[in-house]
């Protein structure tokens, strides 16, 4: 399984990384791509929309079925990666490349464990 | 995944060692895809894929009364079907809803092979066994035997370049039984469920491995194992119904847009009586989804604020590059070219009412 070491991971499959000015990219992981197949449409939420950590802030559709995409900390959203509206194929190809959003004053919060990759690693092992 | 309590097909091994990724269809682990649902699709629409669908029932009706029973028991018409010949068909209840959609293929008079669901085998089987009047018996035969589907344009050349005797059927909804590919006996006949020419391939259960392995590792023909998500994007393409999906129990065939398979001049076949007397309720629609978003099967369809029907198969057809559905709405409430809204998951994404089939093949 690829798994960066920079990462934080949720427990509904995104990752996340924040940089030292609170600002966070989130996508989802190559084990929740390669488990939904050939991605083929991607919903996102507006740049300035607000969450919670938890709350939906999108879906991706395989062929197969849909995936609700949560996020894994509080904030505002300062950018989405537009590229994925037309070539959702992307996440398939590099989901660690592709970034779905971007949260300004991202804020951990207790209710939303961020795992590292290894621990995320065990976390797939018993769920697969 | 390994020690659950499903069925397996004979294929189970080959197809994990291919990567196939398991899931329970009908009460078999089967392969939904293997390198991808995109890449299976295309490999079926240009050049040839092959599917395992073993899951599916096989039953041998027999005697000298078969033809009478399947005439009465059957929509479709089966005294004109001969020897060599294919006929698909809907068995409908007393009050005209839909058993179960299935081939039949006529071995003699007398003798007829029957190609029924995997999920509606045991249903069926009592069913039939139930109708059958006079010199007249049902086997299951589906244990003892596997099924493949070899579909796509190349399809021909792999199989006249295995054929190691016999003669492959030519005409569409025909068969040829002892045919030799790989010097595997088996019968070949010239159908399939993915809107693209090709054969479906009845051989013994220890002799399939053999064939699948063939099949896929013929020399310049560039052939992949397909699963049934491949099947399920396929079909929905071509616009064939799915039993679940577009047939039940509580919809006539008429309204499941399938009139051709069933013939009222008959004196009579079960649910003959229901389907010209009621009303027709319902028209099967084809809808391409012009909005942002993905019709699934569920999603209400909407014409001026209205609930007009339901989303009964949608998704992504990869082949088109674009989110198609069928739907089952109010009779003739809509046109060609009307503009429709689908509530997905609270979004109202319109799509336009188009032709069906979606796709059709030229090659």
């Amino acid at each position: 399984m690829n798994l960066p070491d920079n990462l934080r991971f949720s427990k509904s499959h995104e990752w996340i990384i924040i940089d030292e000015n609170n600002t966070a990219k989130v996508g989802i992981s190559d084990f929740a791509q390669h488990s939904m197949g050939d991605i083929v449409f991607i919903n996102l939420p507006s740049v300035g929309d607000s969450f919670d950590a938890g709350d939906e802030i999108g879906d991706v559709e395989s062929v197969k079925a849909v995936s609700e995409i949560y996020s894994p900390v509080s904030g505002t959203v300062s950018a989405i990666n537009e590229e994925l509206l037309t070539s959702p194929e992307l996440i398939n190809e590099d989901p660690y490349g592709s970034w779905f959003i971007e949260i300004e004053g991202a804020t951990i919060d207790d209710s939303i464990t961020l795992m590292t990759s290894s621990e995320y690693e065990e976390f797939c092992q018993k769920e697969s | 995944m390994d020690s659950n309590n499903y069925k397996t097909t004979p294929l189970y091994e080959t197809h994990l060692e291919l990567g196939g990724k398991m899931i329970e269809y009908a009460g078999f682990n089967m392969p939904v895809e293997f390198t991808g649902v995109i890449s299976e699709h295309l490999s079926v629409r240009e050049t040839c894929g092959v599917f395992d669908v073993s899951h599916m029932g096989e039953f041998l009706i027999s005697g000298d009364d078969a033809v009478a029973n399947l005439n009465r028991i059957m929509t479709n018409e089966m005294s004109t079907l001969k020897p060599g010949k294919v006929r698909y068909t809907l068995m409908c209840n007393d009050s005209g809803g839909i058993i179960d959609d299935l081939l039949v293929y006529c071995i003699t008079e007398g003798r007829y092979l029957l190609i029924v669901n995997a999920a509606n085998r045991d249903k069926d089987f009592l069913w039939i066994s139930d109708n059958l009047k006079g010199d007249c018996i049902i086997d299951d035969l589906s244990d003892g035997l596997a099924l493949l589907a070899v579909q796509g344009p190349e399809s021909d050349r792999l199989m006249d370049r295995l054929l190691t005797n016999g003669k492959l059927p030519e005409k569409y909804y025909s068969f040829n039984e002892n045919v030799e590919i790989s010097g595997i006996k088996l019968t070949a006949s010239y159908t399939g469920y993915t809107g693209e020419r090709g054969f479906e391939l009845l051989c013994r259960t220890h002799e399939v491995t053999e064939l699948y392995n063939s099949l896929l590792n013929a020399d310049d023909i560039s052939v992949l194992p397909c699963g049934l998500a491949a099947r399920d994007t396929l079909r929905l393409e071509a616009a064939f119904p799915l039993y679940g999906h577009e047939l039940n129990e509580n919809i006539t065939p008429i309204e499941a847009g399938l009139g051709f398979a069933v013939k009222t001049d008959k004196d009579f076949f079960i649910g003959k009586e229901s389907i010209i007397n009621n009303p027709v309720r319902y028209s099967r629609i084809g809808l391409k989804v012009t909005g942002r978003g993905i019709a699934r099967e569920g999603n209400t369809v909407e014409l001026n604020g209205e609930n007009i029907g339901t989303i009964t198969s949608g998704t992504y057809l990869p082949y088109l590059k674009g989110a198609y559905a069928m739907a089952s709405v109010s009779k003739d409430i809509v046109n060609i070219h009307d503009v429709v809204t689908i509530d997905i998951r609270g979004r109202k994404v319109e799509a336009e009412v188009v032709k069906l089939p979606f796709y059709k093949s030229n090659k």
